[in-house]
């Protein structure tokens, strides 16, 4: 309790700070958050949707907030690379929360692309901002709200109709920092009809200094338009990540999300899908590989408002030393949703007798004329198909890597960027070998 | 389609078959839940001080716990105080003090199928029957004595065996475990009591049936059923109320202990009254049944068929503390018109080598809301626990909502567990070929759901099997749509 009157108090003091560098709509929202966030407080662990992630004691860290908007993201393009080998990115950084792209990278783009700072383009494009801005993001729990009181930017994503892009568009999150820090990230994509572009959003972190990122995305993805979107979280112990996904689909649109969780600490994604239009399609798959303490939470929501859309849910878990997984999934199909085709599949290793897994797989449907089905596991590797491979000279361990690295394959199989594909095959089988700490293509991990 | 709404109609009026009123004189108390009703309820049936104390903790606490909203359920607002809380349907007789039972009880259970008279009874079953607050007569008690095994009401064994009661009531559900379950504690008024000694297989099944009669009462009866080492049991648990317009209140504990290779079959045919098509009125079926394994090697079975209730809100479990213990539910739960149901089952798995199997079956039709709830926890310890889960939703109607929420709290890296769910309806190419073959569509309909619940159905033993398969075809008249 205290520790929300302490960020009530942080916020009533410094209004006029955040509020400054920030265009009207954001300062409009953010006096509604604000008002939910103080009557609601943080998500307690009894919250149903919060079952066995204890995200309030993850502020009761004495974090530093960046208000005045001192340190800038300048420095870091040169001293930072994320390369995908033989992928072809048009790049953009964001240093703890302040995003920026070099004028070369964003002339790559086709015309009528817009990419750039929530408050620039508020300037240019103010209509985009109106329409957009926190439209789906406002019924979001008081983690979300809590990120709208206090966001002062964002990333802004505009794909203009009928407009395809072929390159990759790589957002490489970092977080600098020689004190404890507190960020508050925004990502608004708007996909107008028959767009299609491919994102990839990686997250780094390069500080031992206890981190929590909070993180907003909003998606709208118009008729017949499709996104791809793939999330890698490569952070450090001491980082603790509450991501919010919001995608709005209509009718024809395709969405597919990989989301993969390499090596982190504390991480939440909350991911909510809308299929607001008949005939949307949505993919949604996620792979998370825990050991030491380290906590993943993954939670989803698809809701099948029109009918005829078709989902496809695939999450997994390897877990190792004490880790802990939990994975909720959700399934809401609405009256109108008749011929709804919908699947969820949750698998999960636990490797160890102190690793925890919690799943709840969820139907709740409200139209019959459809076909949902859902599906969890939890357990080992095969110790058959282990003894098989030892009895023709394949070492315990070995097979054992070669197992998990099979059971992992089925979901990085689904990336659609064969470069990306090959890259993860590789750095997961790193990961497993122990030999992955960072990505090895950022100079600033070492 | 016309056709088939007049075929809706038809059937939509069609009553609920035991819902008619019997003309017993009852002594109804004065409703209303204070401590000095409990002492009263207490006082009636001639309690020892420990019970009254056990009752009167459990109301304190009750006081303190604010109603669960967590189901998947929209129960209107109770008025706890509006209840009469004993009803008592056997008049005394003046002159020794015994109690009579009034012919028209007799009859009562008669129509409803369920003969007290000993001769007239189905061979092999022996029953224990239940009105409002009161056990009305228990069947076979002397036979089933000769063998050690005690079948009697749970205000008999409060005065023969108290040893026994005060031994095992309320330790495998506890007065603090939930707001219904600490309300029957404060004012649980009858029930079965069952123990079958070490080594002893019940010659016969053992059931009890539960009718609600009276107006404005509630029925909150309480069974324990205690199998010690080696022994085996099939319990039977069937239920009917007359139809009233307003909503009745059932909150009942059933509570088992497991022992040492003891097994434990427990059955039931739940047909409470569901409420007229349009919702009003029905039982509120509040129930909590938990058994405990405690036993090596023993095992319990659940199987419940569901079709009656406004609200239904019970989940069976099985508490797997022995090594190698079993714990299995098998359910099929249908609802109509607008009758809500949020079921499942949890196991906790703590001994090692536990197994459980959950198959649950849910039809939902009308515009009614049909929830699975099921909890799987592995602890720490349990190494080696396996599971199955599945369950399924058949949606008849496009009204209706069927939900399934499993939890899988998994805390031992040996375990196995398995879950899956589908949901889907009646598939037009079966009902085709079925019409080709001359067979009517509502018939049609009465074959696939009776085949799609028959992996529960089988686990019924013989006589409730069929009576189960008649509930589900006339429960399911009329939702054809």
């Amino acid at each position: 309790m205290e520790c929300v009157q302490e960020y009530i108090n942080l916020f009533e003091s410094n209004k006029a700070l955040i509020d400054k560098p920030c265009t009207q709509k954001l300062n409009e929202e953010r006096e509604k958050a604000f008002v939910r966030f103080r009557a609601e407080g943080f998500p307690k662990l009894k919250d149903e949707n919060w079952l066995h992630t204890n995200v309030a004691k993850k502020f009761e860290t004495d974090y530093g907030m960046d208000l005045g908007r001192k340190a800038g993201a300048n420095s870091v393009k040169g001293s930072f690379t994320c390369d995908v080998p033989n992928l072809k990115t048009v790049r953009g950084y964001i240093v703890n929360d302040c995003f920026t792209i070099a004028g070369e990278d964003r002339n790559k783009l086709p015309k009528g692309v817009l990419i750039g700072k929530i408050n620039e383009i508020a300037e240019s494009n103010p209509e985009i901002i109106d329409s957009f801005y926190n439209q789906l993001a406002s019924k979001g729990d008081s983690i979300v709200q809590f990120n709208t009181s206090f966001v002062q930017d964002g990333i802004i994503l505009y794909v203009p109709k009928n407009t395809v892009i072929d390159e990759t568009i790589q957002i490489v999150a970092q977080l600098q920092t020689n004190v404890d820090i507190l960020t508050n990230r925004r990502l608004l994509v708007v996909m107008e009809e028959n767009s299609h572009a491919s994102l990839l959003l990686c997250d780094h972190s390069s500080t031992d200094k206890k981190s929590l990122s909070i993180e907003v995305t909003e998606i709208f993805i118009g008729r017949g338009a499709s996104l791809d979107l793939y999330e890698l979280e490569e952070t450090t112990e001491s980082n603790t990540r509450l991501g919010n996904l919001f995608v709005n689909q209509k009718h024809d649109s395709r969405f597919n999300h990989c989301n993969i969780t390499l090596t982190n600490g504390f991480t939440r994604n909350y991911i909510e899908v809308v299929l607001d239009g008949e005939g949307a399609d949505t993919n949604i798959n996620g792979l998370a590989i825990g050991d030491k303490k380290q906590h993943i939470d993954n939670r989803t929501l698809v809701e099948h408002k029109k009918g005829h859309c078709t989902s496809n849910e695939l999450y997994k878990y390897i877990l190792d030393e004490e880790s802990i997984g939990v994975f909720a999934g959700k399934m809401l199909i609405c009256t109108d949703a008749q011929q709804t085709v919908s699947q969820q599949t949750n698998r999960n290793l636990c490797l160890t007798s102190c690793a925890r897994m919690y799943a709840q797989p969820q139907l709740e449907i409200y139209a019959d004329d459809v076909k949902c089905s859902h599906g969890s596991t939890v357990g080992q590797l095969d110790e058959n198909a282990l003894f098989y491979m030892q009895q023709r000279g394949i070492p315990a361990d070995e097979a054992r890597h070669l197992l998990m690295y099979a059971f992992a394959g089925e979901v990085i199989d689904n990336i659609k960027l064969e470069a990306l594909r090959e890259r993860l095959h590789i750095l997961v089988e790193k990961r497993f070998r122990g030999e992955l700490n960072h990505c090895k293509g950022c100079n600033l991990c070492k | 389609m016309k056709k088939k709404n007049n075929i809706l109609k038809k059937l939509a009026n069609k009553a609920y078959e035991f819902g008619f009123v019997s003309k017993i004189k009852t002594e109804i108390i004065e409703s209303g839940l204070n401590e000095d009703i409990i002492r009263l309820i207490s006082k009636k049936k001639n309690e020892p001080e420990w019970l009254l104390e056990f009752r009167l903790t459990a109301y304190r606490h009750w006081q303190t716990m604010p109603m669960p909203t967590w189901a998947h359920l929209n129960i209107p607002p109770i008025d706890y105080q509006a209840i009469s809380y004993y009803a008592d349907p056997l008049k005394k007789n003046k002159e020794n003090s015994n109690k009579e039972i009034d012919p028209e009880l007799m009859k009562t259970f008669e129509k409803l199928g369920i003969p007290l008279e000993e001769r007239l009874a189905l061979s092999g079953t022996a029953v224990d029957a239940v009105m409002d607050s009161v056990s009305v007569k228990t069947t076979f008690k002397e036979e089933l004595k000769e063998k050690g095994i005690i079948f009697c009401s749970m205000s008999e064994a409060v005065q023969e065996y108290p040893d026994l009661v005060r031994k095992y009531l309320g330790s495998v559900v506890n007065y603090r475990d939930n707001f219904f379950a600490a309300l029957n504690t404060a004012v649980f008024s009858d029930g079965s009591f069952v123990y079958i000694p070490k080594g002893v297989r019940c010659p016969m099944e053992l059931s009890t049936y539960f009718r609600i009669n009276a107006a404005n009462t509630g029925q909150f009866e309480r069974t324990l059923i205690v199998a010690d080492d080696n022994s085996y049991v099939s319990y039977l648990e069937g239920c009917t109320a007359p139809m009233r317009d307003e909503n009745q209140l059932h909150a009942a504990i059933v509570e088992i202990v497991v022992n040492d290779n003891a097994e434990v079959k427990y059955s039931t045919v739940q047909n409470w009254y569901p409420g007229d098509a349009e919702g009003k009125g029905g039982v509120y079926n509040f129930v909590t049944k938990r058994g405990d394994c405690r036993g090596r090697g023993s095992k319990l079975s659940w199987t419940q068929v569901e079709t009656g209730s406004a609200i239904t809100w019970k989940y069976p479990s099985c508490i797997l503390r022995g090594d190698n213990s079993q714990g299995e539910f098998y359910s099929v739960a249908l609802t109509n018109n607008y009758q809500q149901a949020d079921t499942g089952t949890k196991m906790i798995h703590l001994g090692k080598n536990t197994r459980s199997t959950i198959i649950s079956k849910g039809i939902s039709a009308g515009k009614s809301q049909n929830s699975y709830r099921g909890l799987v926890r592995v602890s720490k310890n349990a190494d080696g626990a396996r599971n199955y889960s599945q369950c399924d939703s058949l949606l008849l109607g496009n009204e209706c909502g069927a939900h399934t929420f499993p939890y899988m709290d998994i805390h031992n890296n040996s375990a196995v567990i398995e879950h899956e769910a589908t949901t889907s309806k009646i598939s037009e190419e079966q009902l085709f070929y079925c019409n080709q073959r001359g067979i009517g569509t509502e018939e049609a309909i009465g074959l696939i759901v009776n085949g799609y619940a028959k992996e529960v159905l089988n686990k019924l033993p013989m006589e409730f099997a069929i009576e189960a398969q008649k509930l589900l075809s006339v429960s399911l008249e009329g939702a054809v749509g």
